[in-house]
């Protein structure tokens, strides 16, 4: 690896004034999961690393029914599976994260750090979508929150501009009758990375049996995650029947432009993708069903 | 879980106690190669080749030597250039003339990762960073990356001077060799044939996928003597070979292996290890060399992916009538795919009177491949286990049962070589059959069960043991085999049961180069057959001395003293039994110290067989693969510590699944490897696999004292065609490329309900 | 170049202080300037778990951390799992069910299965395989690693035999629960 610089700051503060300060040669390291396999590699070679995992304010999980969920970008995907809010209100973005690598990976590996990233197969970036997840970011100029779906540009490109931190995550309080689900393709039962995964949230409207909202996202079958929004879009008002289902999982196949590569052919993401759209949305749509009685 | 028989009435062989190198192991005190350092240690870094296919026009070192830290750069012209000689390095042959130019590339690159230079420095970094500063110039040339496209008149030739004897000596070639094997007379043979099968197989390169990357500390002295400390599975072969490649004579190069983080094969080579004596030469430094993962994946010795074509007859009746096999292995980037071994082995369970094997050695711009336990058979194995499904199937008998009635048994011909001996081929299939796996009922859709077998040589070669008997009764055991997985505590067991000792009075000792006399790699199964030998000797040869030491005492003569039982024992009136313990005391006075000693070149090494069961479920949306339940039968001679017997069974069984499913080389269009890393380079993980159930069948190698069969390697060759015949039972694909990933897998079953409905909406026309 | 930075940890329930450049991770640190070779090298990208440690509690791979992120943090590695006269019963059941067959990922094993029973002492088949998943193995098949761990969970579960967490400190959650409340932790 070529010689760096450490800093951990306390701050958020502090950290853009770091980042600002050198520009390009400046990278945050969260979990290090991504970023020190990339600096061993030289595929990026700043000078200075800058910690934030000691930021506090990007370490919280803070849940209220009124406000929603705040969660910090730092958090480690561990924490949020260790958190009982998660597990009742977010189960999807839970299991998302609890799918990722190893439990040594979700030891470090954060959900700010996965989304920054920028990779189209990121786990927990269709989950997040799927809640209609914003994204604080603050730089020297101020604060803006960008929906998680606009958040990715390219494969390895995030909007984030120079000296702009990711601090955390804002996800909307969950309605009445609603739940998520992420389920991925990978071809061992661990380790992979996704060759396909599908976030979905659902809102029911139990008395006529009927879906009034939906949200399905995608990962790894395009150059970045991918909002569903036909899908979703089709999935409103619909009575719950495999009709509405199977259109739902016609258009997500038709939202991708997967490739071939060494995880899976485009044909193969293609299908894989309709197969996990039934999945996530039967899945999701079981939880809600029975989250009235759980919460 | 059968235990091994003791009708013996061994006492220690057979037992399953700790191993005596355990604690070490398990403490995290045991030395792994890259565990060694030295005082003024450097470390080394190697500069690899970018490209798949290129000339080497110029390399320009003066930058990288002059970054602050850098002690010293090398390159091939700091190497002697070697005349072309062969040498045996394991199961494999080696051309050592292709062997120095794969350690540092001569004039061309022949595969992505290939090393170019080396460099030493004071911390790792600085010799990385130092890399970058080396500068290559190269005259790229079209990659060649499949049998295929090596074999097509005029593709590009990696080696002007190769040249084989179908083709004569004109004319340049990608075909190393062309091997033949023939018995009876083909056309005869498929003339009785009532159902014939024919399939076209594929399967991709492969690696070992050790854990351990490898590794070599070098140190040179100024009085031309150096000492190399490596993680190898034959520290005489990284003598002899070091030695060749480096010009030195073999004298002159002491290696002390270390303990070893898995082999398989694929360390009975060298790599680093010149490299690291070359550096500490021109530093006069100890130099540590390591490989990254990537390195690893990029530039050691993966197995050849192949083709494979295979036809085989049978009668009505389920007898084996024919089989003819046309197979092209790659070799890498130079000659020496294990194809003979694979044409050898294709169907040797099996007694088939007519048969015509072609065999391919083909190098292709791919790294030089290296011995991957039962080297080539699994990739043989896939296309004839799966193929004789077919043909048991179209016979309506069960596919045990078809194995059973045209096994190999004593007296059946082999390929090549004299007829079997006594072998246990048969026994196997029976264990399974007797199975609780087998016998148990498998309910459930998508679900299909497959067996498949295997068959591997097993090697003898050349091993030596030294059993010391201290004066307190106890012994220590000097071997020079490496200990893999268990090895030394066999080892140690044997002693024991000679000696009449407790297992935990024997210490077995792995040694270096000069303190031990010749041993050939832990590697072929050899180990418990040929260094258990030799120990058996060894002990039986201290026994003796002992007796005759217990004759003084009492006397009588030699001749006359029993042994039995642990206890010396004479007729005759006052002489009480003497136990090694008691007698032991007593060396000096009757003579001094004893060391009983023995040295082997095993000979009539007996081959094993296996036989795998394998239960899945497909999940037919998605082509992916559940293993349910495995169980594997193998003759093992005799299981001299039944754990570790059960750890290579179930070791090879993980690794053939591995194969079968997911394991596989993914090259672009450019020739570079796109998966060097472990996360898609996709090995079964704890979560992907069953506790896998192990039948010890126990059919004893003629003339062995304690009648062991080599154990390590055959558990691999049946597990991919046995899922691939599960798969098969499961869903009704017949799957014919490996690894049948996902992808692989769904397209073939959309295939078939493709034309299921096609055949379907025809007939109903 | 950028200068070494002097790291403080406690390792293993010593108290100990060393020098590193920050370019090296935590494994280096280990290995390469304290001495304790037993955490291994399998891959550096965080798939084979051989280099895998404990961290204030957390399983986690030491060649994807800094050594200079060690400051404060309490670490637990191979080294520290016997006592001077006895095994972990982890160590112990390896050993009896000839768990190992080079011992390369031994280390790594025995970090993450003891993560496991430091949370759970009755985990299923599948719980502990799923907690082994991030350690590759290649020589055994895992068939004998599950078993192993399996007993220890029993023989642990039952009071007898030996292991526990090591030394005195907070657990993962509590630190950063004291974290997040603005408390220094160590």
């Amino acid at each position: 690896m070529h010689a760096i610089n450490y800093e951990s700051p306390k701050s958020v503060d502090d950290a853009v004034k770091l980042l600002a300060a050198h520009g390009e040669q400046a990278r945050p390291l969260c979990g290090g999961t991504d970023l020190i396999i990339q600096l061993r590699a030289g595929v990026r070679r700043p000078e200075y690393v800058v910690d934030v995992k000691n930021i506090r304010e990007m370490r919280r999980i803070e849940f209220s029914m009124q406000h929603g969920l705040r969660l910090g970008a730092a958090v480690p995907c561990i924490e949020v599976y260790e958190n009982g809010d998660m597990h009742k209100y977010y189960p999807g973005l839970t299991e998302a994260a609890h799918l990722i690598g190893s439990l040594q990976i979700q030891s470090r590996a954060s959900v700010g750090g996965n989304l920054c990233n920028g990779s189209p197969a990121a786990d927990t970036t269709p989950a997040l979508i799927a809640l209609g997840a914003k994204c604080r970011v603050v730089g020297p100029g101020g604060e803006r929150l960008v929906p998680v779906e606009d958040f990715c540009i390219a494969p390895g490109r995030t909007v984030l501009q120079p000296a702009e931190l990711l601090v955390e995550f804002q996800i909307p309080s969950p309605a009445r009758n609603s739940s998520d689900a992420y389920l991925r393709f990978i071809p061992r039962n661990e380790m992979d990375i996704a060759v396909v995964g599908v976030g979905a949230s659902v809102t029911l409207d139990l008395n006529d049996d009927r879906i009034s909202e939906a949200r399905v996202a995608l990962a790894a079958v395009g150059p970045t995650p991918i909002f569903a929004r036909e899908a979703s879009q089709a999935l409103a008002g619909k009575r719950i029947n495999d009709e509405a289902i199977e259109r739902a999982a016609q258009l997500a196949i038709a939202a991708t432009s997967p490739i071939d590569d060494m995880r899976g052919t485009a044909e193969f993401r293609r299908h894989v993708t309709g197969v996990l759209t039934r999945r996530t949305l039967a899945k999701a749509i079981e939880r809600a069903r029975s989250a009235q009685t759980s919460r | 879980m059968a235990a091994s028989s003791n009708a013996q009435g061994y006492r220690v062989i057979g037992t399953r106690p700790v191993r005596h190198d355990g604690v070490d192991k398990v403490t995290g005190r045991a030395k792994y190669g890259a565990d060694y350092s030295f005082p003024g240690m450097l470390f080394g870094k190697v500069l690899r080749s970018p490209y798949a296919h290129a000339n080497i026009k110029s390399i320009k070192v003066d930058k990288a030597a002059a970054l602050p830290g850098v002690k010293a750069v090398i390159t091939a012209s700091d190497l002697p250039a070697l005349p072309d000689k062969m040498e045996q390095a394991g199961e494999m042959a080696i051309n050592m003339n292709q062997l120095s130019a794969n350690i540092l590339a001569r004039g061309k690159v022949l595969y992505d990762g290939h090393a170019v230079a080396a460099v030493a420095a004071t911390s790792p970094h600085i010799a990385e960073e130092a890399l970058r500063l080396i500068e290559v110039a190269y005259e790229v040339l079209p990659p060649v990356m499949s049998v295929e496209e090596a074999m097509k008149p005029g593709a590009p030739i990696l080696l002007p001077g190769l040249r084989n004897k179908d083709e004569g000596p004109d004319k340049q070639t990608n075909v190393a060799t062309h091997l033949q094997f023939k018995r009876g007379d083909l056309n005869e043979g498929f003339k009785g044939a009532d159902y014939v099968v024919e399939r076209e197989f594929k399967t991709a390169m492969v690696h070992q996928g050790y854990i351990e990357p490898h590794n070599a500390v070098g140190i040179y002295n100024p009085d031309g003597h150096a000492t190399i400390y490596c993680s190898t599975q034959g520290s005489f072969v990284v003598r002899s070979l070091s030695a060749a490649v480096l010009g030195m004579p073999e004298g002159n190069i002491k290696v002390v292996p270390a303990e070893i983080g898995g082999g398989f094969g694929g360390k009975t080579t060298i790599y680093l290890e010149p490299l690291s004596v070359m550096l500490s030469k021109k530093t006069g430094h100890p130099v540590k060399l390591t490989m990254t993962r990537a390195e690893v994946l990029r530039a050691t010795g993966p197995t050849s992916g192949s083709t494979v074509r295979c036809k085989m007859g049978c009668a009505k009746d389920g007898k084996l009538v024919a089989a003819q096999i046309w197979m092209a292995y790659e070799a890498g980037g130079f000659p020496g795919s294990p194809v003979g071994a694979g044409a050898m082995t294709i169907v040797a369970p099996y007694n088939i009177p007519h048969l015509l094997v072609d065999a391919y050695d083909v190098v292709v711009n791919r790294p030089k491949t290296a011995a991957y336990r039962a080297p080539g058979a699994s990739n043989a194995a896939m296309a004839s286990e799966t193929v004789i499904d077919e043909l048991a199937d179209k016979c309506g008998i069960d596919p045990c049962d078809f194995r059973i009635m045209n096994g190999a048994k004593e007296g059946t011909p082999q390929t090549a070589g004299p007829p079997y001996r006594r072998i246990g081929f048969i026994e196997t299939v029976e264990a399974i059959k007797s199975s609780p796996h087998y016998k148990s009922k498998l309910e459930g859709r998508n679900r299909g069960r497959g067996v498949a077998s295997g068959f591997w040589f097993n090697v003898g070669l050349q091993s030596s043991a030294i059993v010391n008997i201290h004066t307190d009764g106890t012994a220590s055991l000097v071997i020079g085999s490496v200990d893999i997985g268990g090895t030394r505590a066999a080892q140690a067991m044997i002693a024991a049961e000679v000696l009449g000792l407790d297992v935990n009075d024997v210490r077995p000792l792995v040694t270096d180069t000069d303190s031990i006399g010749h041993t050939d790699v832990t590697g072929g199964s050899r180990t418990a057959f040929a260094t258990g030998w030799a120990v058996y000797e060894a002990a039986q040869d201290a026994v003796l001395q002992l007796k005759e030491r217990a004759a003084r005492l009492w006397e009588k003569k030699p001749e006359e003293i029993g042994f039995d039982n642990g206890q010396f024992t004479a007729q005759g009136d006052g002489v009480k039994p003497m136990t090694v313990k008691e007698l032991a005391g007593r060396l000096a006075r009757t003579g001094g110290p004893i060391s009983g000693r023995a040295t082997v070149n095993a000979r009539g090494v007996g081959p094993a067989f296996a036989t795998t069961l394998v239960d899945v479920e497909v999940d037919p949306d998605t082509g992916k693969v559940e293993i349910l339940r495995a169980t594997v039968a193998q003759d093992v001679g005799k299981a001299i510590h039944p754990s570790y017997v059960e750890g290579q069974m179930q070791g090879g069984t993980a690794q053939g699944i591995g194969w079968a499913l997911n394991e596989e080389y993914f090259y672009d269009d450019k020739g570079i490897l796109r998966n060097s890393a472990l996360l898609d380079y996709r090995m079964p993980t704890c979560l992907d696999l069953p506790l896998i159930e192990t039948c010890i069948v126990e059919v004893p190698t003629p003339g062995h004292p304690i009648g062991i069969r080599g154990v390590g390697e055959v558990s691999i060759v049946p597990p991919p065609a046995a899922v691939a015949n599960a798969i098969a039972h499961a869903v009704g694909v017949r799957m014919t490329e490996l690894p049948m990933s996902p992808p692989r897998l769904l397209k073939a079953l959309l295939g078939k309900r493709g034309s299921t409905e096609t055949q379907a909406a025809a007939a109903g026309r | 170049m950028a200068k070494k930075v002097v790291v403080e940890a406690t390792i293993n329930g010593e108290q100990t202080e060393f020098l590193c450049e920050p370019r090296q991770s935590l494994l280096e640190a280990l290995r390469d300037i304290l001495e304790l070779t037993g955490s291994k090298e399998g891959c550096l990208t965080g798939d084979c778990g051989a280099c895998t440690v404990i961290v204030d509690g957390r399983p986690l791979c030491s060649c994807l951390m800094l050594g200079v992120e060690a400051q404060g943090k309490t670490i637990e590695t191979v080294e520290g799992l016997a006592q001077p006269d006895s095994l972990h019963v982890l160590q112990q059941k390896f050993l009896e069910h000839a768990s190992l067959q080079c011992g390369i990922c031994t280390p790594g094993f025995l970090m993450s299965a003891k993560a496991l029973l430091d949370h759970n002492l009755k985990p299923t088949e599948g719980e502990i395989r799923y907690a082994l998943a991030g350690n590759l193995c290649r020589c055994t098949g895992y068939d004998k690693i599950v078993r192993a761990v399996a007993d220890a969970a029993q023989t642990l579960a039952s009071g007898k035999g030996r292991g526990g967490r090591l030394g005195s400190g907070p657990s993962a959650s509590e630190q950063t629960e004291r974290f997040l409340q603005g408390q220094e932790v160590k």
